[in-house]
């Protein structure tokens, strides 16, 4: 069991009294939203569940695992989940 | 960004009342809370997926004082970034 957009969807439909095509609306413009600021190299905390910060990686010597050939790994930026110790004390019971 | 910017945002883009937005967006993360409690995981296409992770624990020592402690076994979420959310963060 899997929670996806869809049942979320559902859950605002049911909690906000909004109809289904405006709540698919409300969900995909919070993921704009998010996506959009992250694109910006901005972070985004949720107060509670956790931050979504954007990382710089540094150019680096790399190796491919399967041959052993020496390549460069070029810089980049990528996103990382920092959990919230809230959330952690929730998903580990203590809650 | 944190979260009443992010409810500040939806209210402006949705033309919804604060308190509506607010709304929303704690059952949004409300319920990837529920389902990460749970032990279940969570997909969201296009923006990535959560999954526990369980780790074991390991006798541990404090760096400071060079103490040994006992770090107990523990769950975490691991959060992989989706494929659309990695490519359009990574251009510079």
């Amino acid at each position: 069991m899997s929670l996806t957009k869809a049942s979320i969807v559902d859950s605002i439909c049911n909690h906000s009294g909004c109809s289904k095509t405006q709540s698919i609306d409300l969900m995909e413009s919070i993921l704009k939203t998010i996506k959009m600021t992250l694109e910006s190299g901005e972070d985004v905390l949720i107060s509670g569940f956790g931050k979504f910060c954007v990382k710089e990686k540094k150019e680096r010597r790399g190796r491919n695992p399967q041959t052993g050939d020496d390549l460069m790994l070029g810089s980049r930026r990528v996103v990382i989940f920092k959990c919230s110790f809230l959330l952690k004390d929730k998903i580990n019971g203590k809650g | 960004m944190n979260k009443s910017q992010l409810i500040e945002a939806l209210a402006k883009a949705e033309n919804l009342a604060l308190k509506k937005a607010e709304e929303v967006v704690n059952t949004v993360f409300g319920d990837m809370e529920k389902a990460l409690a749970n032990g279940e995981r969570v997909e969201i296409r296009g923006f990535g997926s959560f999954k526990i992770k369980q780790y074991e624990g390991y006798q541990g020592r404090n760096p400071k004082t060079g103490e040994i402690i006992n770090v107990s076994s523990k769950r975490l979420p691991f959060f992989k970034v989706g494929k659309e959310l990695k490519e359009r963060v990574d251009i510079v």
